[in-house]
């Protein structure tokens, strides 16, 4: 039986749509866990993707998502519902959870999920290795698996008109001697990289910010979201981190991705991968960006845009 | 405050090759180094010693004895002593395993505050064993730390969510995993890595940590092989190098004129 539970509600429905798919393969039943209180509600949804049950608990102690009081509680439904699998989000607060909660089930575990299958009675799951370099794909052989799925890995099925059962499980938390002090919304640009058909990305070819209007101007005329490798997010903060492709970051697949003054550095071109086309422009000709690209333009940027928005306007 | 730092020793990604016919890495002969998060773990340890005093204990399990010359750079970088586990059988069998040794280890030092990782081993980047290493130990876990300040005893970590920030406080001992954004890790002076040759470096045995054998990994690679690139690799250069790239987009369905 799966269980899946994840802080966000659509990442939840990705991976219930997936768990029911596997449902013809292994048998057993699909359930959730919500863990919020004010489960009813919510869980109407859920059934509607697939969830056959949803067990819920609330503890003020799961008040201010704190890892050690989600994991205890979460074993504890994971029990209640004999499950033998979780599915959860590869996002930070899905990740920290996924090895928690592993742990407390003695569990094997796989995070930043790309790809899972059910092969001879065993979860198969897929995921970057060596930074990037390989595709490591590996079987988890304990009784029990927690997988972590990265964001759009599993397409979202058909909302269905169902409905289900909400099971309240009384839970014994203690509480956690973290305490949140304060949460600051991160004002992110409300990107939308996951999405994107076209993706502008830039690395620290460009050499100020102001020469990001440059950028802008071609994403316009391309109708696509500007995207960026890691200092730009992290380092100059230039752009909001939802911008950030890579290991680090989203993995995206436009059907355009275009690289300006990006080296192409592993840890960044795996989020790329899932492009239709990739294409380049760097003034090195030996930048390993070009190894992996469809198309590119040895030039420098500053030149070779302006161009390029020219030739494109028309 | 004392600190334990877990420090991975990974082969040095930037020369990594792949065998052209079997797509598999080609891992014999690469350099040994500190992974990258890792030694942002160590700077910022030290950097809270070097403002309220204590020890910084850099703590490595590997599977080379290589990791006595790449344990230097966590001493020189200012760590006070550094224990190493250093057995093939026990090193590289994933985060499950690693955390049953590690934890061990830490249990067998004894005394600490604080323990340090990286968010992600920068190889295997599975995050897992600060969760499973907090959960074991029974410790508070804060992760994706990109500031970490000492309140009356206590810590104060800012962390880094992917839509928000989050200041948390936590009581000591804890354990807490870094960004790489928290600081910018030293480069050590000469005369720190003449020094660091002489800071004092304990060695344990799976016996001397009461462990008969490997621990069981959960899990197992079924391959590791690099995807096969499709890419066209058409690259252009000169003048009419936009107007190839912008016809070869429209070609491909792309780019509409
Ligand atoms: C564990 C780990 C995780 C990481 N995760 C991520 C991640 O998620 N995302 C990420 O992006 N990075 C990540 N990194 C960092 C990554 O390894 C690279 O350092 C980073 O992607 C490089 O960014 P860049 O291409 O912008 O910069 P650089 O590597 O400095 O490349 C700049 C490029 O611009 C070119 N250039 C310079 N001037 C011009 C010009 N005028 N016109 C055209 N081209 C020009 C140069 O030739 C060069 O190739 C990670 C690293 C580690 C160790
Ligand atoms: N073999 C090891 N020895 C010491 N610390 C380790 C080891 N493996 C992982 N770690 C620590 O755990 C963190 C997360 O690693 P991982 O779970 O592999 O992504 C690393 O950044 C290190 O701090």
């Amino acid at each position: 039986m799966i269980l899946v539970y994840s802080e966000n509600d659509n990442s939840a429905f990705e991976l219930l749509s997936q768990a029911r798919r596997f449902q013809s393969e292994r048998g057993g039943e699909v359930v959730a866990a919500l863990l919020d209180g004010n489960a009813a509600p919510r869980a109407q949804s859920y059934f509607a993707y697939g969830a056959e049950k949803v067990y819920a608990a609330s503890h003020p102690a799961l008040q201010g998502v704190r890892p050690g009081p989600v994991a205890s509680a979460l074993a504890q439904l994971v029990e209640a519902a004999k499950a033998d699998t979780v599915f959860v989000d590869s996002a930070r607060r899905g990740k920290e959870l996924a090895g928690r909660l592993a742990q407390k089930l003695g569990a094997g575990c796989v995070t930043d999920a790309i790809g899972v299958r059910w092969v001879d009675g065993a979860w198969q799951v897929d995921r970057a290795g060596l930074g990037g370099n390989t595709v490591v794909t590996e079987r988890i052989t304990a009784p029990r698996a927690v997988i972590a799925v990265m964001p759009k890995t599993f397409e979202l099925g058909e909302r269905m008109e169902r409905s289900g059962q909400v099971v309240e499980v009384p839970v014994e938390v203690e509480l956690s001697p973290v305490r949140v002090v304060e949460r600051q919304p991160k004002g992110g640009e409300g990107a939308n990289l996951e999405d994107a058909e076209v993706i502008i990305c830039v690395g620290r070819g460009v050499a100020k910010q102001e020469d990001l209007a440059l950028v802008q101007e071609l994403a316009a005329v391309l109708h696509g979201e500007i995207a960026c490798t890691r200092s730009l997010a992290t380092d100059y903060h230039w752009l909001s981190e939802d911008r950030m492709i890579g290991l680090s970051g989203k993995r995206v697949k436009p059907r355009l991705y275009l690289g300006l003054g990006v080296s192409g550095q592993i840890q960044h071109t795996v989020g790329v991968t899932g492009a239709k086309v990739i294409a380049a422009i760097n003034t090195d000709k030996e930048a390993p960006i070009f190894q992996m690209a469809d198309y590119g333009i040895v030039g420098d940027l500053y030149e070779v845009v302006p161009k390029l928005v020219k030739r494109l306007k028309g | 405050m004392d600190i334990i730092v877990c420090v991975k020793q990974i082969v040095d990604l930037k020369q990594l090759r792949i065998q052209r016919e079997t797509r598999e890495p080609i891992l014999e002969g690469l350099p040994w180094v500190i992974s990258d998060v890792d030694k942002n773990a160590l700077e910022a340890a030290v950097r809270l010693k070097e403002a309220v005093g204590g020890t910084v204990t850099a703590l490595s399990l590997g599977g080379t004895p290589k990791l006595k010359e790449t344990i230097k750079e966590a001493l020189a970088m200012g760590a006070d002593s550094a224990t190493l586990i250093i057995d093939p059988l026990l090193a590289g069998n994933g985060p499950a395993a690693t955390v049953e040794v590690l934890a061990k280890a830490i249990q067998k030092i004894g005394r600490y505050d604080l323990l340090l990782l990286g968010e992600a081993s920068a190889d295997n980047y599975s995050g897992q064993v600060g969760p499973r290493l907090a959960e074991l130990l029974g410790l508070p876990q804060v992760t994706f730390a990109i500031s970490i300040e000492p309140v009356d005893g206590r810590l104060r970590v800012k962390r880094s969510l992917e839509d928000s920030l989050e200041i948390v406080e936590t009581p000591l001992p804890a354990l807490v995993t870094v960004l790489n954004e928290i600081n910018e890790p030293r480069i050590p002076a000469l005369t720190q890595i003449l020094r660091a040759g002489r800071k004092p470096v304990t060695e344990w045995k799976a016996a001397d940590l009461g462990l008969s054998g490997a621990p069981d990994p959960l899990t197992e690679v079924v391959s590791n092989v690099a995807p096969k690139s499709t890419r066209k690799g058409q690259v252009f250069s000169g003048d009419d190098a936009v107007g190839r790239l912008v016809d070869a987009l429209v070609r491909e369905g792309v780019v509409a004129l």
